[in-house]
């Protein structure tokens, strides 16, 4: 229980999707505008990764390894339909806010990288746990990297305004204050990193 | 240490120059502009010049200290960096403007590379970047000359560009500064003061601001609204930022081109940018952005001017 649980701490700071592994930048980038899209994105992608680390692991051994790329992105792109027709039945206003950054998550390097460098190896139950802290990982580097770009970027958290005499920093809701927060974030954690390696 | 230490090829010749000895004559050069800034803005617009000098100092005082490296704020790097921010600004921004830009330049323009010389753009134009994407409301907003009630006018390129015909606007009112715009760009002969003395003693070479200026000429004079070979180049080569851009901005040591070729071709490229924004872009002004782009493409252009070594065919 105790390595199971580990398996998911890891996706969160460890081996953060975003910060460390830098694996999913796109939709990253181009969601991360308030903080509903970043966290409709984040449970989205946790679902579709964790889905699909999961079938993985259990057809593992029946996939031959030379198609097994074509066969993952089916399983992939199943569990990827599943969340956008979902998506669209109960949260057409996250739909249209998303666009195509969901159907997109079928070729996120992200859940493909996962499937090719855990899923495929490792047994069903640890998959099922290394999707979930992933997805858990990337949720809330979305929400840090939204969060930010929102409070600053247009005042307000979660569509309410806040502060009155506050003036928005207006490039930071344009795709360059994307770039801008992810950099910077990027270089405070590899700080950190550095700062831990050393000791 | 590290920075007395120089590795280059021969001839070695010795010269009485120090990087701080440069930078702080560059400082003496933009002086005159900011003085007729001041003159021709009001008081206020000695604040913006403070307010951005002050603010870059200390965000490099503190980032040092915070990093540990040696602070080097004598080099007088971070104060020209404050000037050109604030020579930038329209003279009546709200206080934060110029604190918030010189912040962004120094930390996120300059010293996330390393500090001075290892930044790829020009810190200063950094800032004026952001400010103006982040607050284009405050950074559009100019006020007429010579009239220090703050009353709010167009610059002459704007008033262009909304298709007015500009009539009590003559080349010598253009050259002397009487117009709308920013604090350091509006006076030409100030400007052209403290270029000629960074001439005389060799600080700057001609070829980038002479190609810069030349190519925007040519360019607004063939392709003008009125149809080709009609265009009012004068007017293109004195309003905007082009003088203060052109001898002051693009001619950085550290984000431009090493050799004469390179420059050459960076002085072309900045001019073609310019004078494209200028006529059919999204802007009225186009300098800060044009420096900006061919600053990123000086390392390309270093490596394929690279001179030959003598002797070799």
């Amino acid at each position: 229980m105790r390595k199971l649980f580990q398996e998911f701490l890891k996706g969160i700071i460890k081996e953060n999707p975003t910060f460390i592994l830098v694996l999913g930048l796109c939709p990253t980038l181009a969601v991360s505008v308030s903080l509903t899209n970043g966290i409709g994105m984040g449970i989205a992608a946790t679902f579709v990764l964790l889905g699909s680390n999961m079938i993985i692991a259990m057809i593992k051994n029946i996939v031959p390894d030379r198609i097994r790329i074509p066969c993952f992105i089916v399983v992939i792109a199943t569990f990827v339909t599943t969340v956008e027709m979902a998506m669209k039945a109960y949260s057409p206003a996250l739909d249209r806010a998303l666009g195509i950054y969901v159907p997109l998550i079928v070729v996120n390097c992200m859940v493909l990288g996962r499937a090719e460098a855990y899923a495929r190896k490792n047994s069903v139950l640890n998959s099922l746990f290394d999707g979930l802290g992933m997805g858990a990982g990337f949720t809330l580097a979305l929400m840090l990297i939204s969060g930010i770009r929102e409070i600053l970027g247009s005042g307000k958290i979660f569509g309410l305004s806040i502060a009155k005499g506050f003036e928005p920093v207006f490039v930071l809701g344009m795709p360059s204050g994307a770039l801008l927060v992810i950099g910077l974030l990027l270089g405070f954690f590899n700080i950190l990193k550095n700062r831990k390696s050393k000791i | 240490m590290r920075n007395n230490l120089i590795v280059s090829a021969s001839p070695h010749l010795h010269k009485n120059e120090s990087v701080s000895k440069i930078m702080w004559m560059v400082v003496i050069s933009l002086i005159p502009a900011g003085i007729a800034g001041v003159f021709i803005f009001g008081v206020s617009a000695l604040w913006v010049i403070a307010l951005g000098v002050i603010s870059a100092v200390a965000t490099e005082v503190i980032l040092q200290a915070l990093t540990k490296r040696k602070i080097s704020i004598l080099d007088g790097s971070a104060v020209i960096t404050g000037i050109l921010l604030a020579y930038n600004l329209p003279p009546h921004v709200p206080f934060w403007i110029p604190v918030i830009g010189s912040i962004f330049s120094i930390a996120i323009g300059k010293q996330i590379f390393g500090g001075l010389g290892q930044n790829i753009f020009n810190p200063a134009l950094v800032g004026r970047v952001f400010l103006m994407a982040s607050w284009p409301k405050y950074m559009t907003t100019f006020t007429q000359p010579l009239n220090y009630d703050a009353i709010t006018s167009a610059t002459p390129l704007a008033a262009i560009r909304e298709g007015k015909i500009l009539e009590h606007i003559s080349y010598l009112d253009l050259f002397l500064g009487k117009r709308g715009g920013c604090i350091g760009e509006v006076c030409i002969l100030a400007l052209l003061l403290g270029a000629l003395f960074l001439f005389s003693r060799g600080y700057i070479s001609w070829h980038i601001p002479v190609t810069y200026i030349a190519t925007v000429a040519a360019f607004t004079f063939i392709f003008s609204p009125q149809g080709f070979f009609k265009g009012d180049w004068l007017f293109h080569v004195l309003s905007g930022g082009l003088i203060l851009g052109a001898f002051f901005m693009a001619t950085d040591y550290v984000t431009s081109p090493l050799t004469y070729k390179g420059q050459v071709i960076f002085g072309f490229g900045c001019g073609i940018i310019t004078a494209v924004i200028r006529l059919w872009g999204g802007y009225p002004e186009g300098v800060s952005y044009a420096i900006l782009m061919m600053n990123a493409a000086a390392p390309i252009i270093d490596r394929f001017t690279r001179s030959q070594v003598y002797g070799r065919k």
